[in-house]
């Protein structure tokens, strides 16, 4: 077997277990923040109809962080198994990092999940209310861990050597390296949108189930107004992530931008097919100095190509596209949570097209999430870790033969559970319309979202 | 003084994977026992460990991981050994966890279907980790007799999960099921007793090293209390389910108490035979160790943070304490 094979099965398989994964916390992390809000305004109001929609919305919750859970187990292990080499260079920076998100925040979690999920009966209010503020919180802070790891990898400082070996010098720096906040803020917003749209979804799927359901219109305007809040800040933070970027890591840019050459007053390309070959884009679409006036805020500013950085480049034509979906997702939520809140207004009842938009966009913020997660990390390519490790040399001994294995099994697995997870949460949904303590009247006065 | 660092975080190591084994194994164990209940008994069984298995199984994280972190050396070389049985493993916890929600949460829709994925998936992760331990006290070498070893040692620990998980249920469950898990015990007990048995004959005569550190006199006297502190805890766990069946005085988390003590002397007598060693009879502790300013940080940072761990773990267990309700949520 070819090692050139084996290291593209073992980045497929640990980009597919990556990518499986991502799914869940990009629900989970929000998700477990508009439960809080569920929970406290039940606290205040004592209203029935809270309770029942804190309790549907918490088991889809626990369903979502589940699956997270187990994938997550799975890339515990995967670090070892794929890049040995990724610990046995950087281990010292990563490892702590890794040690600190599973210490703070995955016991706090799955404890206090366990607490929120079945001891409402059984501690007092204030106790549970609390259980639910510590399990988002665990989420947040396991985010903020993982981030800081990915985004050292992305822009590593604050290290240096000892013995040999790279350690950290200044774990301040290593952890609030430069291009940390940027990615923190941008993943926290991604994950709002998602789960965003996870509610205004399936709520918009039980409204087209039992048309009248208070609870459900009153959640979908939740998760519209949510959406609607964060879109344009997240719009803006990728601006700011981007100009960082450029900063710090300008391949890729030049690679999203598909930049062949250096170039004063470079071009914002719309669409083209970049060609690799010849080092141009075919079939563009232009804005002329687009991409010098965004970037340099100029119109002649100078943006450098992919000559400057080859053979150490990224692959340009999968990041261009990447990119360009995750934008046109972005775009599309914009325009359609403002819609949703124009529609919404004084509480009027959406018309069943808008409804099915609605439920066809429930995993609308999957897409937007992988394709970024996609620019992210490909963009960072040769490089595992930027300028410091590159991706050949941390793979690991496993045989094509032993990761051909592995990886059938996995997306055989992986398959099943999307699917499953994915009925049974469109399952739950349904179900919960309607119920007994929903009601089916009109909403309460000042019961307002 | 200077701290012997990679000690420290070879017994850290050991702990949570022992914790890992014990919490998890009952949820394991209980998931085995599955298809020997009646549907209503399963609900029960089901609810005894729903608010807890999520946090059970993080210890496997944190064991993994402290792995990883300490000994990256060594995560590399083990992970690598046991690439099949690891995988095997992850995907049996994988149907396991995500079956127990879908089943919880579908509430009745499927329900067969989850069961089934349910007991498979806790089957096959528990195979898994025995072909695992078997693979790493014989320091993973190949061979026909060394897979029929693990063999032996998977069903070893298929036989000590359902041991746990048996007693966990006589401690959380009362009435037919209780009776039941009584039963179970003395079956678990059968099996435990064949399968550490045949480990402890087995390893030494597998492994020199192993040989030589148990049977050099004089120190095999010493030693010998190992085994018959096992014995002991063995008698006692049957004994005290004996009389939890009885109805005579004996407190139902007894059995499980013992069933833990055996798993605590079981996993010392392999600590013992592995030590120094991180991969047997070729990379010793120290050799494996990550540098000492990235291990002083975790540690600081688990000194700190692992006293909230087991705090808030002790006030989630006084939270459900007692016996299991008939339905896992109880609107």
């Amino acid at each position: 077997m070819e090692t050139g094979e084996a290291l593209l099965l073992a980045r497929a398989q640990f980009g597919l277990n990556i990518a499986f994964h991502i799914l869940f916390p990009s629900i989970t992390i929000a998700l477990a923040w508009i439960l809080v809000y569920f929970r406290v305004a039940y606290a205040l109001t004592r209203e029935p109809a809270w309770l029942e929609t804190y309790k549907l919305w918490t088991k889809i919750f626990a369903l979502t962080f589940a699956m997270g859970v187990v994938s997550g187990v799975v890339m515990s292990f995967q670090f070892g198994t794929n890049w040995p080499g990724f610990m046995n260079q950087v281990g010292n920076v990563a490892g702590p990092l890794l040690a600190f998100e599973v210490l703070t925040a995955f016991f706090l979690e799955a404890t206090f999940l366990g607490i929120m999920l079945f001891g409402m009966n059984r501690v007092p209010g204030w106790m549970h209310l609390t259980a639910t503020v510590l399990v988002a919180a665990g989420t947040s802070l396991s985010a903020f861990w993982i981030l800081a790891l990915n985004s050292w990898m992305q822009t590593p400082v604050g290290h240096g050597w000892a013995d040999g070996q790279l350690v950290a010098a200044d774990w301040w720096q290593v952890i609030f390296n430069p291009s940390f906040p940027y990615r923190l803020f941008h993943t926290l917003l991604a994950s709002a949108l998602t789960a965003a749209f996870v509610v205004a979804g399936l709520s918009a799927w039980r409204l087209l189930k039992t048309p009248r359901d208070a609870t459900a219109a009153r959640t979908l305007r939740t998760g519209i107004v949510i959406a609607a809040v964060f879109a344009p800040v997240q719009a803006f933070i990728g601006d700011l992530h981007g100009l960082n970027t450029l900063e710090h890591q300008p391949a890729k840019i030049a690679a999203i931008e598909a930049l062949w050459k250096t170039e004063k007053g470079a071009p914002l390309v719309l669409f083209a097919i970049p060609n690799a070959q010849e080092q141009r884009n075919d079939f563009a679409i232009e804005i002329p100095n687009g991409a010098s006036l965004i970037l340099r805020h100029s119109l002649d500013g100078e943006l450098k190509g992919i000559n400057e950085f080859a053979p150490d480049a990224p692959s340009v034509a999968p990041i261009f596209f990447a990119f360009r979906v995750m934008v046109g997702m972005g775009l599309l939520m914009i325009a359609l949570s403002w819609y949703g809140v124009w529609r919404t207004r004084n509480r009027a009842v959406l018309p069943v097209w808008l409804l099915w938009t609605f439920a066809a966009f429930t995993f609308a913020g999957w897409i937007a999430t992988l394709a970024g997660w996609f620019v992210t990390e490909s963009g960072r390519q040769p490089w595992l870790v930027t300028g410091i490790l590159r991706t050949a040399e941390t793979a690991g001994p496993a045989t094509g033969a032993q990761l051909g294995a592995s990886l059938t099994s996995y997306v055989i697995t992986y398959g099943l559970m999307l699917i499953t997870y994915m009925v049974v949460l469109t399952h739950i949904a349904g179900k919960g319309a309607g119920g007994e303590l929903s009601g089916s009247g009109p909403l309460p006065e000042g019961a307002a979202v | 003084m200077s701290l012997d660092l990679p000690v420290i975080f070879a017994v850290l190591m050991g702990a949570a994977i022992l914790a890992y084994v014990i919490l998890d194994g009952y949820d394991l164990g209980v998931a085995m026992l599955m298809p020997a209940a009646t549907a209503d008994e399963q609900e029960r069984m089901v609810s005894s460990i729903g608010p807890f298995w999520d946090a059970n199984q993080t210890w496997l994280v944190l064991g993994v991981g402290l792995l990883l972190v300490a000994f990256p050396a060594a995560h590399g070389i083990v992970m690598a050994a046991l690439y099949l049985p690891v995988l095997a493993m992850l995907i049996g916890l994988m149907l396991r966890g995500v079956s127990f929600e879908f089943r919880v949460k579908a509430e009745g829709w499927n329900r067969g279907m989850w069961n089934w994925l349910f007991w498979f998936g806790s089957s096959l992760a528990s195979v898994a980790q025995g072909l695992m331990l078997a693979a790493y006290i014989t320091g993973f070498e190949p061979g026909f007799g060394f897979f029929l070893f693990g063999l032996v040692v998977a069903a070893g620990v298929c036989g000590g999960y359902v041991l746990l998980g048996a007693t966990w249920l006589i401690w959380r469950t009362d009435g037919t099921l209780q009776r039941k898990a009584v039963a179970w015990t003395h079956w678990g007990l059968f099996w435990v007793a064949l399968g550490v048995g045949f480990v402890s004959l087995a390893t030494p005569v597998m492994s020199e090293t192993v040989y030589h550190k148990w049977f050099d006199f004089p120190r095999t006297l010493g030693l010998m209390l190992l085994p018959l502190a096992s014995g002991a805890a063995w008698l006692w766990v049957w004994h005290a389910a004996s009389r939890v069946r009885k109805g005579t005085a004996m407190p139902h988390w007894a059995p499980f108490a013992g069933a833990a003590a055996l798993y605590l002397l079981a996993f010392a007598g392999l600590a013992y035979s592995l030590f120094p060693y991180v991969v047997m009879d070729r990379m010793t502790i120290w050799e494996a160790a990550a540098h000492p300013s990235s291990l002083k940080v975790v540690l600081a940072g688990a000194l700190v943070v692992l006293p909230f761990i087991i705090g808030y773990t002790i006030y989630a267990y006084r939270v459900f304490r007692g016996k299991a309700p008939a339905k896992l949520y109880e609107h």
